[in-house]
Formats: structure tokens, sequence, C-alpha cells
């Protein structure tokens, strides 16, 4: 495959500093499906606050479905449908443009006029298509695809471009697009004399808006979100010894829900937000365990001699994925939270760790370890077989995005350790260059 | 057999017959001879002495020789490990025991064992491997017979390396257990 390597340094420029995060498009465009956000025209005072062309183009580029034409090479800029030359955007081999026009209707108040156009029926139908309704001819222009009002205030503009992204994602793929995400995860300044090294960070999917939400003179790991994307569990060494705390991203304040001797780790929130498993080895070994929120209560899942670890809730939340060595090497295992029937799942490779089900449940994504490499990999369980989707070194701790589009996960890249992105297929490969310090542990948020 | 009993029984009596003989003549000779047998006896007792306190000594030395290697051992709190192993290698027997002794006889003092790995293979496994190295030392001082009240274990997995490098050398640097008092 073509490797291409592409700095989206264009369309990123003009909002580059605010980013400690900055996504960097290492493979896979070349096979996205061409399309292009026609910069929005605007009417008001000023300037717009943002560039709404720019945000909605890096959303769609970062999806790794799509392929944005840079506005240099566009053939005309239509802020109206009537304008719009099917036959230039055709011959591009672009299938579908979005328009838009921003208007200034109060003070920092702004409404967003947006049109998704099919270039393909359009230039088929030239833009005025009639059907047969009730024995009358009427106008359908079934070439919109989309066509929407939107209004917000300026400090929530780029919120607005990553929801006109959504609504253009799921037209065009009809997948629900999960550009309004955000990520958590684990930053380690490495320089010495640093007080609190560990620091457990908050970003917008694209590392925008990056918040500090604690720092500690002690690791922090496995940040997991709650259901309704407000709270996050992690894990805490602050008090020399592991201990699982919750903590509300908006109040800020911390509940300490597990500190048995020995390990307390790899909190998972259950889908419906009433349970946590975790991994506890109170008992002599690593065990999982399910804590009713509730009341605290545990249950116990495994029983085994052999280290039980990471466990991940199906999406109906009635089965629990785990890595278990009890078989000699770490495999993926699934428990029925039921019967507490055992089943193992994955067969290729010298182990096979950290595995999650994909948000339909269809497929498990897991850190793949064979001749000695670890990498991200996808078991279909329908067929059984496992693909291998990246080719970076030391991948670990792969989170899944809620539309079931991609996947970040922490890798080494030129000795520091960084996040990544690689789509479910694996063609689109993005690397998330960190400015400072080592950067791991990410947790994709779900739908909010 | 028999005759040479006798032979050293009259060795030993005729001497005596002859002090006994001339004894009213000289007591000062008797005095003296008495003496003289007095500073052999204790010169024999002293040099009995002397060669107590020799071994005595050369015990002491050896304690003291003991307890000097085995703090210098003892300056070696880092255990290392094989890949993916919590087995510990026979080269670190010698430090433990020194370790142990030291726990047996301060049993108030008390020491955190923490377990670490290299960067290989997922954070919560290396928190679970972590774990089995620390426990896999507490275990060995137990055996020798450390009491368990004394020990304390803390998995770090691969959250603390001491070496960020990424070499080979490096990740067997951090495949380890530490004794912290």
């Amino acid at each position: 495959m073509k490797r291409i390597i592409l700095l989206l340094s264009l369309v990123l420029s003009c909002f580059q500093s605010q980013a400690a995060l900055e996504i960097l498009i290492t493979e896979g465009l070349d096979t996205a499906r061409p399309i292009a956000i026609v910069p929005f025209s605007y009417e008001g005072q000023g300037d717009a606050p943002l560039k709404l062309s720019s945000i909605i183009a890096a959303d769609l580029a970062r999806s790794g479905k799509f392929n944005p034409i840079a506005e240099i090479n566009m053939p005309q800029k239509p802020n109206v449908e009537s304008d719009v030359d099917y036959a230039a955007w055709a011959g591009l081999g672009v299938e579908a443009i979005l328009i838009g026009h921003v208007k200034e209707v109060a003070l920092e108040q702004y409404q967003v006029h947006i049109t998704l156009i099919d270039i393909v029926r359009g230039q088929i139908t030239g833009g005025s298509s009639k059907i047969l309704s009730e024995g009358q001819l009427i106008e359908s222009n079934d070439h919109i695809m989309y066509d929407a009002d939107v209004t917000a205030d300026a400090p929530r503009f780029r919120r607005l471009g990553h929801h006109i992204s959504d609504s253009v994602f799921e037209t065009l793929t009809g997948i629900p697009g999960a550009f309004k995400t955000r990520i958590a995860y684990v930053q380690v300044d490495v320089e010495e004399g640093i007080e609190q090294p560990y620091k457990l960070m908050v970003a917008d999917y694209d590392g925008y808006g990056e918040r500090q939400l604690l720092s500690s003179q002690e690791p922090l790991m496995s940040p997991s979100w709650s259901p309704d994307a407000t709270k996050l569990a992690y894990v805490t060494f602050e008090n020399r010894q592991a201990q699982i705390y919750i903590q509300d991203l908006y109040s800020t304040a911390r509940e300490m829900i597990s500190s048995f001797p020995g390990i307390n780790g790899a909190p998972q929130w259950s889908p419906d937000g009433t349970q946590m498993a975790m991994v506890l080895s109170k008992d002599g070994n690593p065990e999982i365990y399910v804590m009713n929120l509730a009341s605290k209560k545990l249950t116990r899942v495994t029983k085994h001699r052999a280290i039980d670890t990471e466990p991940s809730w199906s999406p109906d939340g009635k089965k629990l994925i785990f890595t278990s060595e009890r078989g000699g090497k770490p495999q993926l295992y699934s428990v029925n939270l039921d019967t507490m029937r055992l089943k193992r799942k994955t067969f290729t490779g010298d182990m096979n760790l950290g595995g999650s089900y994909t948000p339909d449940g269809l497929d498990l994504v897991m850190v793949n370890r064979t001749r000695g490499n670890y990498h991200i990999g996808r078991l279909d369980l329908t067929s059984g077989s496992l693909q291998v989707l990246t080719k970076t070194y030391l991948d670990e701790s792969p989170s899944i995005a809620p539309n079931g589009s991609m996947i970040i996960y922490s890798t080494l890249h030129e000795g520091n350790q960084v996040l990544a992105l690689v789509s479910l297929d694996g063609r689109f490969k993005a690397r998330l260059p960190s400015g400072s310090g080592q950067v791991k542990s990410p947790a994709w948020s779900p739908m909010q | 057999m028999q005759s040479s009993k006798i032979i050293k029984a009259l060795a030993l009596a005729l001497p005596i017959m002859t002090l006994t003989a001339c004894g009213s003549t000289s007591d000062a000779e008797s005095q003296v001879e008495t003496n003289a047998a007095e500073t052999a006896k204790a010169e024999k007792a002293n040099s009995q002495d002397v060669a107590v306190s020799a071994i005595e000594k050369e015990k002491a030395f050896k304690i003291q020789e003991r307890k000097r290697k085995q703090d210098a051992l003892r300056q070696n709190t880092v255990i290392n490990f094989e890949f993916d192993q919590s087995r510990i290698a026979g080269e670190y027997f010698e430090v433990l025991e020194a370790h142990a002794v030291y726990l047996r006889d301060n049993a108030s003092v008390k020491v955190v064992v923490e377990g670490h790995c290299d960067e290989r293979g997922t954070p919560e496994y290396n928190i679970a491997l972590g774990e089995r190295r620390a426990k896999a030392v507490a275990r060995y001082l137990e055996n020798l017979g450390v009491s368990s009240s004394q020990i304390s274990t803390v998995s770090y997995g691969e959250e603390k390396p001491t070496d960020r490098s990424r070499t080979e050398a490096a990740f067997a640097a951090n495949r380890r257990a530490i004794l912290v008092y």
C-alpha cells in the first residue's frame, strides 16, 4: 500500500496553537472517498470565530473514510446550490460537496446554513429532478442529501463544527459520527525534578480543549468512562498502593471505591452504568470481580491460580471478555455472567491481551503478540479470523470509538510513547504526537 | 602394657620420694619448687585462656566479617528477572539471605517489595506480573524465617521504569523487584 505522509498543515494551521495533540495522518487517504468542504461565506461583524469548513474537513479526513480536497484545488467556491457547477466537480471525481453560509444573528450568536450535495446525482438531474407524486410532477431535489440550519454562540463554535461533521458523516456513511467525543489519557512528564509527573488528561477527540483532571507524584492508570461520559474511573498509587477512584468531570469530586490489599485495577464501567468490573488480588492472585456501584457489593467472576485481568463488557452487558494465562500464555476468554461459563476466544499468535468488543459486538479488538511484536489486532467473532491492523512498535491499550469506526491506542514513536489511530479495517492510520512527555492509556468516551 | 604403667608410676614417685627425704632440710627449696609448679600451672592455665580468646576473637571476627558482608550484600536491593518470568535467579540467593537475616534480627523493621516490569505487554497484565515478582521475593524471605507481618508488596507494573531508553538492556533493568525499607 502506498504510504502517504500528509501533515494537514493547511487545514490545521489556523488553530494549531490550541491543540496539544495534533493529528498526523500517516496512511490511508488514497483509499478514502474524495469530497469537498467549500469555505462558508460569512455575513456579520468582523470575522467568523473559526473557519468552520476547516474543522469539518479535518474531522472527515480523520474519520479515514473521506479525503477532502484542498481548497486550492477547488474549481469554484459556491455558497448556494444554484451556483454549483456539477460537471467541474464531477471532473475531479468529487462525490459530494458541502456548502454553507454563516450569519451573525446577534452579538456572538451565529446561524449556519449548510447543504450537502450529491455531485453524481446532481450531474444526472442537472440539479432539478422531478418525481411523480399523487399524479403530479413535483421537484424532488434528490441530489440534496442534507440541508439544515444550526445555531451556536462563539464559545461553542468548534463544537458546532463537530456537530455538522457528525451530520455529514452519518448522511454519507449511514454510521453515526463520533466527532463530539472526547478522549481521556495519562501523560507522564519524564524530565527530572517534576513534583507531580503523572497527569490524567481529558481532551476533545482531536486533541483540542485539553484539560488536566488530576496530577500525582505516583502513577495513574486505566481511565474508564462512565456510559454518560460525566465521570472517569481510574487507578491511582498516590497512597503507595493501587486504589480505584471515580471522579466527576464537572464537579471534580472524587470517591474511592476499592482499596483492598494487592491489586485494585482495570476498572471498566458496565454499559448500564450500575456496575464496575475490576481486578483484585485480595484473595491471593489477580481475579475478575464485578462491583455493584450502589451497594459496593462484590461478585467474584473468576477463580484460577493463573493471572486473570483486563475485563471488558460486551455491549449488552451480559458477558465479559478478559485476559487469562490459564492456558499457559495470556489469551482472551469470555465469561457469561449469568452462567459463569468460560470460553477461550483467541488462538492466533503467542499472546492476546487487552481485549474489548466492538460496539456491534461482532468483533474483538486486542493487543496481539506474534513473533515478539505487539500490534493491535481485530478478531472477527463470526469467522474466527484475526487481522493485525498496525505496524507500529509496542502497541497497547486499544480503545474503540463509540461508533466503531476507529481505534485509539498507545505506541512507541521515536523513543516516545504517543497515541495513534487506526481504522477498524486497518487502512487508515494516524499519529497524535504530543508536545511533551509520554502519553498513554487512552480511553475513548461514549457518545455525548 | 602392665610393666610400662609401673615404670611411669615409678618415674613420678621417685622424685617425690627424694623430696620427702630431704624435706626438713630445705623448706625454702620446696617453696621454690611449689612456686615453680604453681607458675607452670598458672602458665598452663593462661595459655589455655589465650587459646580460648583467640578462638572467640576469630569467631567474633567471622561474625563481624559476615555482618560486613551481609551489610554490603544488603546494599543490593534490586532483583532482576527474565522476560515474563517471576523466578528468582540463583545469583540473588545470597543477597536475599542477607536481607532475611537482617529482618529476622530486627523484628520491628518492615520492608516493602515493589514489583516492576518492562514495557512489553499491556499495562494491566504487567501489574499482575509485577505483583507475582514482588510476591516471589516476599515468599523467599518468608521461607528464610522472616515474619510475613514485616513484608508488604506493591506492583507498579510498567509504570515506573528505571531506564526509558527501550533498549534490551533497559528492558532487562526494568524487570525488577526492589526492597524498600
